[in-house]
């Protein structure tokens, strides 16, 4: 199955962009996770392999438990892999090679620090801005935040505590908070999940042209099939529990992409395409 | 009348009620105010004697202060020790639960043994006794941070100090102050009890040589001086608390023991 034959490709951009770092962002190669041991052992990962250039944006679907927040926190060397390596930038995991900004499932928010804190958190931790997050916490870092908030639309809401939102304010703010220090490496997992399908189409312009912008690398965990092929340059599904990736496509429609694409004839057969792709392993 | 204006003007009736009930009682049934004198004459003692008084009171402040900051210094780090590593935390947890179900009071004999009568074993005594709830709680804060707020953290490529000052403590203060509270009020009883035993300074040394002199009016003024002071101390500390931690008690994440 080609996803991307169906769409007419006007100028397609290259996929994979030529980039001029020889080694790619990311690499899983048959990593594997096991939680743990003998009887109980669960599986949540089989041998994955998965690559990543610089500058791609890949979208990740598949069915609930397959694995996909898994693969993030590999990434993010929240887990180290039972079997295999992951190399992000060319080098394990812990050397933290790329500056990444992570998106949480759900958003956790520090509860005794305010939206404006805790978006901030980045920088007061990440070199190279934490060594002048003394000078700028009140100046350039506090605009840089507050700008961000307001494009999501929570302008008012930098002095309020996290208990004082909406779930789908947090997932917003967990937003803000995974980009604010400019990452080289984004991991979003479901970030629009708990978002109206307005704010939702919204907030997917503001991704793609923060995404356009900087062209950071993007690895977004999404249920949303639309959402997936409006902003990825590459979908890959997985299969049910425990999970592989069973099909790894580009879609070749040039960025930047208009909102109402997504009900053009074209767009809806890709996603009908995925979504009966999805419902067959979800039924094995 | 809002309820908690209700609240307050019962909860001072009562106080004001007792003190009457006492004062008319003793009238009524003629108690000699060698048993128990009336709450009057235990007012005009306190006025008459405060100029003799006031030093004793600073100094029972004094020892259970010090005494109650040295707690403070040792309790925060031992409980930082043993909270931020889950193997210390569940090894050295029995041995602390022992150790602070010791009657502390046992201790007062040690120490002045050790140290002679005075204010050492008045500071060292309320030192010990208020350590413990310290620690534990401190460290029951750090063990029972939720792992998804350090992720947060981790995913930055935050180093385990950085985790520390921005999650864990943050994060263990409500359990801090809460121990706080407990911890001051213990450290004026160790305080107050070596001052009985050992010391010829402070309110609790007052009080044991008005009795041995059948001043039993001053004995009273003392308690009362104590109560007050131990109300006092209580209400700086719960203060400070709801100032510091309000996120704790005004959110519904993080549930606080
Ligand atoms: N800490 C853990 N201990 C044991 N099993 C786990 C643990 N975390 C995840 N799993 C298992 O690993 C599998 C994959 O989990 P994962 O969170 O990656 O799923 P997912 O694809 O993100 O699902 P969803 O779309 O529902 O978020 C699940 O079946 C889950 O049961
Ligand atoms: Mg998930």
């Amino acid at each position: 199955m080609n996803m991307s034959s169906n769409i007419p490709a006007r100028d397609a951009q290259p996929v994979q962009t030529a980039s001029v770092h020889s080694r790619p962002a990311l690499e899983l190669q048959n990593a594997s996770v096991v939680f743990g041991s003998g009887a109980n052992a669960v599986t949540a990962l089989t041998p994955t392999n998965l690559k990543m250039e610089r500058g791609d944006f890949l979208a990740l679907v598949g069915p609930s438990g397959c694995g996909k927040s898994t693969i993030l926190k590999l990434v993010s060397n929240l887990l180290q892999p039972s079997e295999g390596l992951v190399l992000v930038g060319g080098k394990e995991a812990r050397a933290k090679e790329l500056r990444i900004g992570m998106a949480f499932q759900n958003p956790t928010m520090l509860p005794w620090l305010t939206i404006e804190q805790n978006v901030m958190m980045p920088l007061k931790i990440v070199s190279p801005f934490k060594e002048t997050y003394r000078q700028d916490k009140t100046g350039a870092f506090r605009d840089r935040v507050h700008a961000l908030l307001a494009q999501v639309g929570l302008k008012d809401f930098a002095q309020h505590y996290p208990w004082q939102l909406s779930g789908g304010m947090l997932q917003r703010s967990n937003l803000c908070r995974a980009l604010v220090h400019e990452p080289d490496l984004l991991l979003l997992d479901e970030p629009f999940g708990a978002l109206d399908q307005f704010t939702r189409e919204e907030l997917w312009q503001i991704m793609q042209d923060l995404y356009l912008d900087r062209k950071p690398t993007v690895l977004l965990v999404t249920h949303d099939l639309r959402e997936a092929g409006y902003l990825a340059n590459r979908i890959c599904v997985m299969s049910a529990r425990p999970g592989r990736i069973i099909s790894d496509e580009p879609v070749n429609i040039p960025q930047p992409r208009d909102i109402g694409m997504i009900y053009s004839p074209a767009f809806v057969e890709m996603t009908q395409n995925l979504r009966e792709l999805i419902a067959q392993v979800r039924s094995t | 009348m809002t309820d908690t204006q209700r609240i307050r003007f019962l909860s001072t009736s009562l106080i004001v009620g007792f003190f009457l009930a006492w004062e008319v009682l003793c009238i009524l049934l003629n108690v000699s105010d060698l048993v128990l004198p009336r709450p009057s004459e235990i007012l005009v003692t306190m006025w008459t004697r405060f100029p003799v008084l006031w030093p004793h009171i600073l100094q029972t402040l004094y020892s259970t202060l010090v005494g109650f900051s040295l707690g403070v210094v040792i309790g925060v780090t031992l409980g930082v020790l043993v909270g931020t590593s889950k193997i210390a935390y569940a090894v050295a947890y029995p041995l602390l639960v022992g150790f602070s179900s010791i009657p502390k009071v046992a201790v007062v004999p040690i120490f002045v043994l050790w140290f002679g009568s005075g204010t050492t074993p008045a500071v060292l005594t309320a030192m010990v006794i208020c350590v413990f709830p310290i620690v534990v709680n401190i460290a029951t804060g750090l063990a029972t941070t939720e792992p998804e707020l350090e992720d947060v953290l981790k995913t930055l490529g935050a180093s385990k100090t950085e985790i520390l000052w921005n999650v864990g403590l943050p994060r263990a203060m409500p359990y801090f102050f809460a121990s706080l509270k407990v911890a001051i009020t213990l450290s004026f009883v160790g305080a107050v009890l070596s001052e009985t035993v050992a010391s010829n300074m402070g309110i609790g040394n007052v009080m044991m040589t008005a009795s041995s002199n059948f001043q039993v009016s001053l004995v009273f003024a003392g308690l009362i001086i104590l109560a007050l002071m131990g109300v006092a101390l209580y209400a700086v500390f719960s203060l400070l608390e709801r100032r510091v931690t309000g996120w704790a008690t005004r959110g519904n994440d993080i549930a606080v023991t």
